[in-house]
C-alpha cells in the first residue's frame, strides 16, 4: 500500500503548527514539513479571558494557509487540536465556529491530560530510548506556555501526572503587569515556582527516586540549543552551567549567545527556572530532550487509530496504573477492586452482543471499578458524590475531560439511583447511554462482592433466555449478596432487558427475585 | 598568538570602492591585452565602461547620499566617505583616461588594420559618405529627434538618466534685431536607433560611424532660425540607489513602481562632455546640472563605450572574435530516463557555462506536465527577458500544481522587467511572493514535490548562479541536483520561512544568511585553526565574488596567523591585505578575469584531512552576509566533491588569466617562464567538450556492438 499522508494541526498557546506526515508501513511516521507561525492566542486568554477577534482573524487567515498546504501534498486526513488557550478561553465555542465557516477546518479542544497523553505517545514512540529511560526513575517534565505538566514513571508504568499553572508564557504575562525591577521579578518568579514545585513534591514525589527528566515542550528546545545544542542528553551540571550564564544576559544577548529566535526568548528565563527547581527537588541527573512535538502525538495517534502503526507500549496500561494510583491515594480496599475489576470485565465481555461498546468504554469500565470506593476517603455517607468530585478534579492521563464525566458519573450512580433527569442535563445522549450502561454492569458487579469477602472469585457469565447467569464456584453463604442483588438487577435489567441471575456451581440454584 | 583586536586595524584592510576600481582596471588590462583577439578587446572595453556606469549609479551615489547625510563613520579601511569619493575621483579619472588611450591608440588603429574605418568625426566623411548620412539623417533620424531649445519662455530640460545628448550654441540667424546673445539648445540621441551606423563600403572597406556624429553634422536642420554656433555630445549619470523604507511602504510593489518613475529626477552625480567642447557650453551645463569640476569628464573620444558590445555584434570578423562556445551536454542526463530518474541515481554537479544549463530549465519543464509533482517552489532572482523557467512555471500552475514563486524585486536595475513577469505568473495562478521585508532574496534554490509510489519525494536544485538562461552561458557558476531527503526537508523548511512562518527547528544540512551563515563560515575558519593546533594541516581555499566581510577577514587574519594556508579566489572586491607580517603571510588571492564572467562560490575546508565542500549563492559582504537571504549547501558525494576540488586547483594553477594579488596591493599576472600555461576556462571547456565526445563515442560503441556489454574503464 502507498504512503499515507496526514496533517497534524496544533492550535497552541503561543504558536500554531502545521506538520505534514507520511505514514508507511516500511519507513514508519516521517516527517515530511513543518510550518510554525508564532500567534500568541494564550495573551489574550491568560489576559482577559477571551480571545479576541483580531487574533481569531489572524488564526483563521493562517489556517486557510494551512489549508492550502493540506492540499497541496493531498493529504488522506487530518486532526486539528487546540490546547489550554483555546480551552481556557470563555468565547471556545464561538471562535471554534468561527474558524469551522470560515477555513472548514474543525479544532477540538483537547484536554489537558488528553494532550499530555498525546505527548507521551510520541515520546514513547521513539521506543529504544524511552524504554531504555524509564528503567530507571523517570519524570517528563513538559514545560508549556500555559502549564506544565510533571509525569513520574515507576518501572516502566506511569503512575501519576499533575498539571501546574507554571506555564512560561503565563509566567511572564503575570510578571509583565508588574513593576519591579528586572531582579526583583525574577525573583517573584522564582517564589512563584518554588512553591508550587514545593507543594508537588510534598504531595506526589514523596521519596521517589527521579534520575531522568523527559523534557518537552516549546521551552526545552531552545533549553537544548543553550546547553549544548547538538546533544539530545544534558547532565545536571551542564544544564545548572547554562541557567547561570542566562542570569546575567539580557533578552537580545541570550538570543544572540543561544540562537533563540527573538519572539522566543521571553519564555525562556521563566522555563529554564521551573527546569531548574525541579531538578533541584528531584536531584534528577541526566536530562533528556526527545525534541517531540504535538503534532508528533497527534500523528502517532491517528496512526494508531487506523492500523497503520503497532506500538509496542501498551499505553491503555499506563491508564490504568495511573486509576490505580489514584485509588490507592484514597486507600480503596485493593481487594475488593481487583475482584471487582475482573467482574465488570467479565460481565461486560459476557453481553457484548447486548451493549455494543466497545474496548474504549471497556477501558473506562474498569477505571470505574478502580476508583469506585475513592469517595469513602472523604465520607462514608456520600461515597458516591465525594467521588464524583474526587474523580472530576482529578487527571487521569490519556482520559479526555468527556470519559473523565463518564467515569465520575458511573462511580456516582453506583451507590445512588440512577437519576435520569440530573443526568439530562449537563450529558448528551450518547453519554447518558454509556453512563447508564457501564453503571448498570458495575452495580451488579459491586453487588456480587458486598461482604468484600471476594466470595464470587471465579465467575462464568452465560446468558440465556433474557437472563444473564453470573456462575460461581465459591462454596460460601452468599446470602448478603443474593439480598443486595435484587435492586441493582432491576436496574440492569432495565438498560440491558436482561435479568441478572446469581448461582453457584455446586447446588442450589438461588433467583435473586 | 595575537588576541582578537589586534586584527582590527584600519590598515589591515583595502577600501572596497578602490578594490572595485582595480578589479574593474583588470577588465580593462583584458582590453589591452595583444594575446586577446582584437574584437574580444573590443568587448572588455565596453564592459569596463558598462561597469563604471553601474558603479556610479550605486556606489558613488550611496557615498553622496552619506556625505548628504552627514554620516562620518570611517569605512574599515579608516576612510570618511568625502574621503573615499576623492580618492575614487581620482581612480575614475585615471581609468577614464586610460580606456580612451587604449581606445585610441591601440584599437581605433588596429579596426583600421583589419578592415574596419571608424570614423571618431563627422568632419572627416568624404562626400559620397557625407550624402549617406545625410540622407540617413533626412529619413530616419529626422522623425525621432525632439530638439529642445532653451530661452526666456522655455526651462532647461529633464535630461534623463544614462541618455546620450548632443548640446549646443545657437545664435539667432536674423543678427539685427537680437545683439549676440547665445542661446543652448540640446538635443537627445535617440536611443531606438542603432548607435553604429554603417556606411556604404568603399572599395572593400568597410566603415561606420556613431549616430551623434551624424546629428551633430546635421544639426542646423534642428533649429533652421539659428546659426549653429557648436554642437558637443554629453552625458549625465544621476543617483539612482534606491533605498526604500519598507517599513513604510504599505505595498512594496507600488512603491518600487513609483520610485522608478522617480529616478529620472535623482542628483547629477557625473558628467562626461567630449573634451573639445566650448568652454561657454560647459558652462551652461555645469550650471544648469549643479555639478563640480571634480565629476565632470572630458572624454577624449566617443561616450558611453558601451556602443562597443554592438561593434562585437557585427557581422564578419569572425576570426577576431572567440567562436562562441556550444555549452555541452551533462553526461548524467545523455540517456532517455526522465530527470527525476536521473537525479535518483545519485546528485547531480552542474558546472555552467562548460555544461548546459538546459537541465535546469529541463527540470522546471519536466515539474510542469508531470503528473506526479505536487508542487514547485521556486526562488527568482533576475530571470532573462523571454524566461522559458516563468513560462515553464506558468503552465504548472495552469496544470493544477502548486506553485509558489519568490520574486525579488529589489534585484538592482532589473525591477521594471521583474515586475512585469511577476504579475504574468500571478495571473497564471502561481502564488508569488514579492521579497521580503528588509532583506533581499538572493539564493537560488528550486524545489519540486512529488508523490510517488514509495511516498512522497522531493527535488533539490540548488546554485550559485540565477535562474537566468542567457546569463548560464555567459556567467561561471555550480549547482547540484538531489533528491537527498534530509535536503528536502531543508528545502521545504527555506520555503516556509521564505512565506514567513518560524524557522525550523533544526536544519539539516542547509545552511541560511542571514540568521547562520556568517556564524557558520566562522567556525569553519575557526575549526581549521583548531586542526592547526593539534597538528594537523590546516588549509582553506574559498573562491568568490567578492570578499569585504570584517568579521569574515579577521578570522582569516587569526588563521593565517595560526598558520592556516589560504587560498581566495576572489574576482572582484578584495578587502583582505596580503603578506602582511604575523597576519595574512598565509593568504594568497587570485582574481581570474576571462571570457566567461567568474561567478561561482564554492568553500573548502581542510577538515583535518575529512575535507568538506559548500556552495552556495553567497559572497563574503556585510550585503550577503547579513542583508540578504542566502543559502550555502554542502557537496556531499565524492565524486561530486572532487568536481568541485577539481575547479578550485585548476583555478589555483591558472597562469594565463588569473593575476595575484601582491603585499602593495596591486595585482600582477604571474611570470609563465617555463610553466606549462593553464587557462582555467578553456580547460574547462576542453574538459566539458571531451566529457560529451567520450559519451558519444560510447553510445555509438554500444549502439554497434549490440548485443556485447562494454565494461567502463577506470576514468583517467
Amino acid at each position: 500500500m502507498a504512503a499515507t499522508l496526514f496533517a497534524a494541526i496544533d492550535v497552541g498557546s503561543y504558536e500554531l503548527e502545521l506538520t505534514i506526515y507520511e505514514i508507511s508501513p516500511k519507513k514508519g511516521i516521517v516527517q515530511l514539513d513543518r510550518m510554525r507561525k508564532v500567534i500568541g492566542l494564550g495573551r489574550d486568554t491568560y489576559d482577559r479571558g477571551i480571545i479576541s477577534y483580531d487574533r481569531v482573524d489572524e488564526m483563521c487567515k493562517l489556517l486557510l494557509r494551512f489549508k492550502g498546504v493540506m492540499t497541496e501534498y493531498q493529504v488522506d486526513g487530518y486532526k486539528a487540536y487546540g490546547t489550554s488557550a483555546i480551552r481556557e478561553a470563555e468565547n471556545r465555542d464561538v471562535v471554534l465556529d468561527q474558524i469551522k465557516v470560515r477555513t472548514g477546518i474543525v479544532v477540538d479542544i483537547l484536554s489537558n491530560s488528553e494532550q499530555r497523553f498525546l505527548c507521551y505517545k510520541a515520546i514513547a514512540a521513539k521506543e529504544n530510548e524511552f524504554n531504555n529511560m524509564i528503567q530507571k526513575g523517570t519524570a517528563i517534565a513538559e514545560v508549556g506556555s500555559g502549564s506544565m505538566q510533571i509525569s513520574l514513571f515507576d518501572k516502566d508504568a506511569l503512575v501519576t501526572t499533575q498539571n501546574l499553572k507554571l506555564g512560561a508564557l503565563r509566567i511572564h504575562q503575570i510578571l509583565a503587569g508588574m513593576g519591579g525591577t528586572e531582579k526583583e521579578k525574577k525573583q517573584l518568579i522564582q517564589e512563584l515556582i518554588d512553591n508550587d514545585i514545593q507543594t508537588f513534591k510534598k504531595l506526589f514525589l514523596k521519596d521517589r527516586e527521579v534520575k531522568n527528566i523527559i523534557a518537552t515542550g516549546v521551552c526545552a528546545l531552545y533549553l537544548g540549543r543553550g546547553a549544548h545544542a547538538d546533544k539530545q542528553k544534558i547532565t545536571a551540571e551542564e544544564f545548572q552551567e547554562f541557567y547561570e550564564s542566562l542570569r546575567d544576559l539580557n533578552e537580545d544577548q541570550v538570543s544572540q549567545k543561544y540562537d533563540i529566535p527573538s519572539e522566543f526568548v521571553s519564555l525562556i528565563v521563566p522555563g529554564a527556572m521551573v527546569y531548574r527547581k525541579l531538578i533541584e527537588v528531584t536531584g534528577a541527573e541526566m536530562i533528556w530532550l526527545p525534541g517531540v512535538r504535538l503534532g508528533d502525538g497527534i500523528v502517532a495517534e491517528y496512526a494508531e487509530q487506523k492500523k497503520l502503526i503497532r506500538f509496542t507500549h501498551d499505553f491503555s496500561q499506563d491508564i490504568l496504573v495511573a486509576a490505580r494510583n489514584i485509588a490507592k491515594r484514597y486507600m480503596s480496599n485493593k481487594n475488593h477492586s481487583a475482584i471487582l475489576e475482573k467482574n465488570v470485565l467479565a460481565i461486560f465481555d459476557g453481553v457484548k452482543k447486548y451493549h455494543g461498546l466497545g474496548k474504549r468504554e471497556r477501558l473506562l469500565l474498569q477505571i470505574c471499578a478502580i476508583l469506585h470506593d475513592c469517595g469513602k476517603y472523604i465520607s462514608i455517607r456520600t461515597p458516591g458524590e465525594c467521588a464524583y468530585n474526587i474523580i472530576m478534579s482529578t487527571e487521569i492521563i490519556g482520559i479526555s475531560h468527556r470519559e473523565r464525566e463518564i467515569i465520575a458519573n458511573v462511580v456516582k450512580y453506583n451507590t445512588m439511583e440512577f437519576d435520569y433527569t440530573a443526568a439530562s442535563y449537563t450529558l448528551t445522549k450518547e453519554m447518558r447511554i454509556i453512563i447508564a450502561k457501564l453503571t448498570a454492569i458495575l452495580k451488579v458487579a459491586n453487588a456480587m462482592d458486598r461482604s468484600h469477602k471476594q466470595k464470587f472469585k471465579n465467575v462464568r457469565v452465560s446468558v440465556k433466555d433474557q437472563q444473564m447467569f453470573l456462575t460461581t464456584d465459591s462454596d460460601e453463604n452468599i446470602m448478603l449478596e443474593e439480598s443486595q442483588f435484587r435492586q441493582k438487577a432491576d436496574f440492569f435489567e432495565e438498560v440491558y432487558g436482561i435479568r441478572p441471575v446469581l448461582k453457584k456451581k455446586k447446588g442450589i440454584e438461588s433467583h435473586a427475585r | 598568538m595575537p588576541d582578537d583586536r589586534e586584527f582590527q586595524k584600519y590598515e589591515y584592510f583595502q577600501n572596497r570602492e578602490l578594490s572595485w576600481l582595480q578589479f574593474n582596471t583588470r577588465v580593462l588590462e583584458e582590453a589591452k591585452d595583444k594575446t586577446n583577439l582584437l574584437f574580444e578587446r573590443l568587448k572588455f572595453l565596453s564592459i569596463t565602461a558598462s561597469n563604471l556606469d553601474e558603479f556610479v549609479m550605486v556606489r558613488v551615489a550611496s557615498l553622496k547620499d552619506m556625505v548628504h547625510a552627514g554620516y562620518t563613520k570611517r569605512d574599515i579601511a579608516g576612510m570618511t566617505a568625502e574621503e573615499q569619493l576623492e580618492r575614487i575621483g581620482e581612480g575614475m579619472h585615471r581609468l577614464v583616461d586610460s580606456q580612451y588611450s587604449a581606445w585610441n591608440r591601440s584599437l581605433l588603429p588596429l579596426l583600421k588594420k583589419e578592415g574596419l574605418v571608424f570614423i571618431p568625426h563627422h568632419e572627416l566623411l568624404d562626400e559620397k559618405q557625407a550624402a549617406f548620412v545625410d540622407e540617413y539623417f533626412e529619413t530616419s533620424v529626422y522623425p525621432v529627434v525632439t530638439p529642445m531649445a532653451v530661452d526666456s519662455s522655455r526651462p532647461f530640460p529633464l535630461i534623463r538618466n544614462k541618455t546620450l545628448n548632443i548640446a549646443a550654441l545657437l545664435k539667432k540667424k536674423k543678427g539685427k534685431e537680437g545683439k549676440s546673445v547665445l542661446d543652448f539648445a540640446t538635443v537627445q540621441v535617440p536611443a531606438v536607433l542603432p548607435r553604429i551606423v554603417e556606411l556604404p563600403p568603399k572599395d572593400g572597406v568597410r566603415s561606420v560611424i556613431l549616430l551623434e556624429e551624424i546629428i551633430e553634422r546635421n544639426i542646423s536642420k534642428l533649429f533652421l532660425n539659428y546659426d549653429i554656433v557648436c554642437a558637443h555630445p554629453y552625458r549625465i549619470m544621476r543617483n539612482a540607489d534606491l533605498t526604500i523604507d519598507e517599513e513604510e511602504a504599505e505595498d512594496l510593489l507600488k512603491e518600487i513602481e513609483r520610485k522608478l518613475k522617480r529616478r529620472q529626477w535623482g542628483e547629477v552625480i557625473r558628467l562626461e562632455a567630449e573634451d573639445s567642447m566650448d568652454k561657454r557650453l560647459l558652462k551652461i551645463l555645469k550650471k544648469e546640472f549643479a555639478v563640480k569640476d571634480e565629476v565632470v569628464y572630458a572624454i577624449n573620444g566617443p561616450l558611453d563605450l558601451t556602443f562597443l558590445m554592438k561593434l562585437y555584434g557585427m557581422d564578419g570578423f569572425d576570426h577576431l572574435k572567440l567562436k562562441k562556445w556550444v555549452p555541452q551536454p551533462v553526461p548524467e542526463f545523455a540517456n532517455e530516463d526522465d530527470i527525476f530518474t536521473n537525479i535518483k541515481k545519485g546528485d547531480i554537479f552542474l558546472h555552467h557555462p562548460y555544461q548546459s544549463f538546459d537541465p535546469v530549465v529541463e527540470f522546471v519543464k519536466q515539474a510542469a506536465s508531470d503528473p506526479q509533482v505536487l508542487a514547485i517552489k521556486q526562488t527568482l532572482y533576475r530571470v532573462s527577458g523571454n524566461s522559458p523557467i516563468v513560462a515553464a512555471l506558468a503552465k504548472a500552475a495552469e496544470n493544477g500544481k502548486q506553485v509558489s514563486v519568490l520574486v525579488e524585486l529589489k534585484a538592482r536595475f532589473d525591477e521594471e522587467n521583474n515586475i512585469i513577469w511577476a504579475k504574468k505568473l500571478e495571473q497564471a495562478g502561481c502564488h508569488v511572493i514579492y521579497g521580503l521585508l528588509g532583506l533581499k532574496t538572493h539564493c537560488k534554490i528550486c524545489l519540486v514535490v512529488r508523490r510517488e509510489e514509495e511516498g512522497i519525494c522531493r527535488y533539490v536544485h540548488m546554485a550559485t548562479g540565477n535562474y537566468n538562461d542567457s546569463t548560464a552561458k555567459l556567467y561561471t557558476d555550480t549547482g547540484i541536483m538531489t533528491c537527498d531527503e534530509a535536503i528536502g526537508e531543508d528545502a521545504s523548511a527555506v520555503f516556509n520561512m521564505l512565506s514567513g512562518y518560524s524557522e525550523p527547528l533544526v536544519w539539516n544540512k542547509l545552511i541560511l544568511a542571514p540568521l547562520w551563515l556568517k556564524n557558520k563560515f566562522v567556525s569553519l575558519i575557526e575549526r581549521e585553526i583548531k586542526f592547526v593546533k593539534q597538528g594537523y594541516e590546516g588549509r582553506i581555499i574559498a573562491k568568490m565574488n567578492s570578499l569585504c566581510d570584517p568579521v569574515i577577514i579577521q578570522a582569516l587574519y587569526k588563521a593565517s596567523a595560526a598558520g592556516v594556508k589560504i587560498d581566495l579566489i576572489v574576482r572582484g572586491i578584495c578587502c583582505l591585505k596580503v603578506g602582511i607580517e604575523g597576519i595574512s603571510e598565509n593568504i594568497s588571492v587570485r582574481s581570474i578575469v576571462g571570457t566567461f564572467l567568474e561567478h561561482s562560490r564554492i568553500f573548502y575546508f581542510e577538515n583535518g584531512g575529512d575535507y568538506e565542500i559548500y556552495m552556495g549563492s553567497a559572497d563574503w559582504m556585510p550585503r550577503n552576509l547579513d542583508r540578504r537571504v542566502e543559502l550555502v549547501f554542502p557537496v556531499e558525494v565524492q565524486e561530486n566533491k572532487e568536481k568541485a576540488l577539481h575547479i578550485l586547483e585548476t583555478e589555483l594553477a591558472d597562469n594565463v588569466k588569473a593575476r595575484l594579488l601582491l603585499p602593495n596591493d596591486t595585482y600582477e599576472k604571474q611570470d609563465k617562464r617555463g610553466k606549462v600555461l593553464v587557462d582555467s576556462q578553456q580547460q574547462f571547456c576542453d574538459e566539458a567538450v571531451k566529457a560529451a565526445k567520450a559519451l558519444k563515442k560510447e553510445k555509438k560503441a554500444a549502439e554497434a556492438a549490440g548485443r556485447v556489454f562494454i565494461p567502463r574503464e577506470s576514468p583517467e
